[in-house]
């Protein structure tokens, strides 16, 4: 196995390792943030500003994944 | 396929001015800015003039400006008025910079240039934001905003109190993970806006190369979406801090 074809396994490996996580995370806030705005619907302007800031945090970290892919593959 | 799409991480230098290289993405910002300078003086200009005669870009970015003011007063509440500017900067400049990739033309539209005695061809436009010094730019001034506004609230005492504790012993090993994590700060603003805004690039001329009719509408779509998005939270997280910053605990 050559250098080539390990680079490039492992550039689609780092991406969609890197997704799954933030996938999970991201999923689980959703379903928490639902639950309460279920259960307290006053408060829904408050719970939709702050889930949207704990997803940014989330996918921040499968965006540093996709940039180490793209890092790779272009240089 | 025998000619592969022209994608390169860093923004390539188009000319020289006295030794300062201008990449194609500072002028994509120079553009940007300008038009930020006339959409500002306009509405300066409006401003003064009787309220009947008013033309409608008056109120519309009255309207803009008065839906990101309640947003912010959730959060800041009363110091609202003093971070206003500042943030309010920050989401339009970030929000310009974004859709402005989107134009066609931008990363379209080639120039020749002649650099180690070859020629190739780049792209004469690209999104100020795909560039990870444009972003880093911007995450470094506002991670050092933030503590230079925490500074101006608090004292230089309660704002070296936030982080060392003398009464505390375990508070230097927590102060200084809290130094720490004010660093990874600047990475993590500086790294989600541009992986975002460059990763849709890149996703739009994989589209364009593929299936080159039509096939890039919907990521278009997604792409104003996105663009709008990161704007807002970049703005959000930056007023969260700061508002962590200035509040008296302890």
């Amino acid at each position: 196995m050559n250098i080539e074809v390990i680079k490039i396994i492992m550039i689609s490996l780092t991406i969609t390792v890197g997704s799954i996580v933030p996938g999970l995370a991201i999923g689980k806030i959703g379903i928490q943030a639902m639950e309460s705005i279920g259960r307290n619907p006053e408060a829904e302007a408050g719970i939709r500003t702050t889930m949207i800031l704990v997803v940014a945090f989330a996918e921040a970290l499968a965006i540093y994944a996709l940039v180490v892919a793209l890092i790779l593959k272009f240089t | 396929m025998e000619r592969k799409p022209h994608i390169s991480l860093k923004a390539e230098k188009i000319f020289e001015i006295f030794g300062i290289p201008i990449t194609n993405s500072i002028l994509s910002s120079l553009i940007v800015l300008i038009l930020f300078l006339i959409l500002g003086l306009n509405y300066f200009r409006e401003s003064k003039k009787d309220p009947l005669k008013r033309n409608s870009l008056y109120f519309i970015v009255n309207f803009l400006l008065k839906s990101l003011y309640n947003f912010f007063y959730g959060v800041l509440g009363e110091e609202t008025i003093k971070y206003f500017p500042l943030l309010t900067s920050f989401f339009l400049f970030i929000l310009l910079q974004n859709w402005f990739g989107l134009i066609p033309g931008v990363g379209s539209i080639l120039i020749k240039i002649n650099a180690h005695n070859t020629h190739h061809f780049i792209p004469l436009l690209r999104g100020g934001t795909a560039d990870l010094n444009t972003t880093l730019g911007l995450a470094i001034f506002s991670v050092i905003f933030t503590n230079i506004a925490s500074i101006k609230a608090l004292g230089v005492k309660n704002y070296i109190a936030r982080f060392y504790r003398i009464k505390e012993p375990i508070s230097f090993f927590i102060g200084s993970l809290e130094i720490i994590s004010e660093f990874s700060k600047v990475i993590s603003f500086a790294f989600r806006l541009f992986g975002n805004i460059f990763a849709g690039e890149v996703l739009l001329t994989v589209i364009a190369f593929l299936l080159p009719m039509l096939a890039s509408f919907p990521f278009l779509i997604l792409e104003i979406f996105v663009g709008f998005i990161q704007a807002l939270v970049f703005t959000m997280l930056t007023c969260v801090f700061i508002s962590l910053g200035i509040s008296k605990h302890h």
